[in-house]
């Protein structure tokens, strides 16, 4: 059976409490915290943080707690403007980048954050995306054509052609979509998710792609597309705005027109 | 058993099983199939509400209600079956009670098919 419950050593413990002395704007942010080397349960521990003294992300309190009250909290980020994917995590409940959720948008007196939903975790905020990544090397994300590239030219494509691409390209892979995804937690084995679907349709919508039929062969089966049950938690939880769902809907509308009703 | 499988090898498994459009498809015609039969289902059972047996029988007896009743119950178990088909396949990993279990919920529909055709046939020429 799927697992409803976690397994008994990953339920979370409570943990320690760092206060501000004398801070101007307090704000409370619990922070789920699991090392993999001392054999501990993982703990939220919650961090007291001036807002006074603090950038306007959530990004920027988790950098300021690493950076002046707990050194030994783990996790990822790189370009703090939403365009990477790095600091994808679990903010007050919504799937989302630390680096553009702005801190008086939370909800409520304290923050909490957890790692991606479902996913083998690193240490405290990271996630193993081994096999999220690895789905995304099976759809062969790149441009597959028979005709051999023009010698002295671009592929060209007409601005309605480019527009096809628009709400596709802007995906940065931060997984925030597919580990909101239900069918991904229980199926996430064999169902490729919202991020994956919508990176395959991004190339099925290429007008330069010429390898649409493998690309729906390869998209054709009852756990990689047909798990999606059109939940919608991807396109209510993308920070990037993006609609994974429609871009689903649109592989199956696909396939469904090279059968015959 | 470790696995020491590449990632992107595990990821691929099997590869597609090029299948799936057609339980999905279904699955929809039978819902538009049901939309349409479930409110001729209700206006029928409710008009029948302070009928007397005698009644009832004949009403289900008239040949466009006998033909609806049968398109009725083989749309709703075909649909019940599809659905069930995902909550098993979502939700039961371990793989023999999963097979166990599709193939049971296949066979109960096909025999409930038949048990309420046969039901309906007896009413409306025994009648």
């Amino acid at each position: 059976m799927a697992e409803f419950t976690l397994p008994k050593n990953s339920r979370i413990n409570p943990g320690k409490h760092f206060k501000a002395e004398g801070a101007k704007k307090p704000r409370t942010f619990r922070i789920y915290r699991w090392s993999p080397d001392d054999g501990e349960n993982p703990r939220m521990d919650s961090y007291e943080v001036d807002l006074a003294s603090c950038g306007p992300m959530v990004l920027d309190a988790l950098l300021k707690i690493k950076n002046e009250i707990d050194p030994t909290l783990t996790l990822r980020r790189s370009c703090r403007e939403g365009i990477c994917g790095s600091c994808a995590m679990n903010i007050d409940g919504t799937n989302t980048l630390a680096c553009t959720r702005a801190i008086e948008d939370c909800r409520g007196g304290e923050v909490a954050i957890y790692p991606l939903p479902h996913m083998p975790v690193v240490k405290d905020l990271v996630p193993d995306l081994t096999h999220f990544y690895a789905q995304f090397a099976s759809i062969k994300p790149w441009l597959r054509t028979q005709s051999p590239a023009p010698s002295d030219a671009e592929r060209l494509q007409s601005p309605e052609e480019r527009k096809k691409l628009d709400g596709l390209y802007e995906c940065i892979l931060c997984a925030c979509c597919s580990t909101s995804c239900p069918s991904y937690w229980w199926n996430g084995d064999k169902y490729l998710g919202p991020a994956i679907l919508l990176q395959a349709y991004r190339w099925i919508a290429d007008s330069r792609d010429e390898d649409t039929g493998s690309r729906l062969d390869d998209l054709e089966d009852p756990f990689k597309l047909y798990r999606c049950h059109t939940i919608m938690n991807c396109t209510r939880t993308c920070p990037k705005g993006l609609n994974p769902a429609k871009a689903i809907a649109e592989i199956k509308k696909l396939i469904v027109e090279r059968h015959s009703a | 058993m470790s696995d020491m499988r590449n990632p992107l090898g595990r990821a691929r498994g099997l590869g597609s099983a090029k299948a799936g459009t057609g339980h999905w498809w279904m699955q929809r015609l039978t819902a538009l199939a049901l939309v349409v039969l479930s409110v001729w289902f209700l206006i029928t059972v409710l008009g029948l509400l302070h009928a007397d047996y005698p009644t009832a029988l004949a009403t289900l007896a008239r040949p466009w209600n006998a033909v609806l009743m049968v398109a009725f119950t083989t749309a709703m178990f075909w649909h019940a079956q599809l659905g069930l088909q995902v909550v098993i396949e979502d939700y039961v990993h371990t793989r023999w009670l999963e097979t166990f279990l599709v193939v049971l919920v296949k066979l109960l529909a096909v025999l409930s098919v038949i048990a309420a055709a046969l039901a309906v046939v007896r009413i409306a020429l025994g009648h």
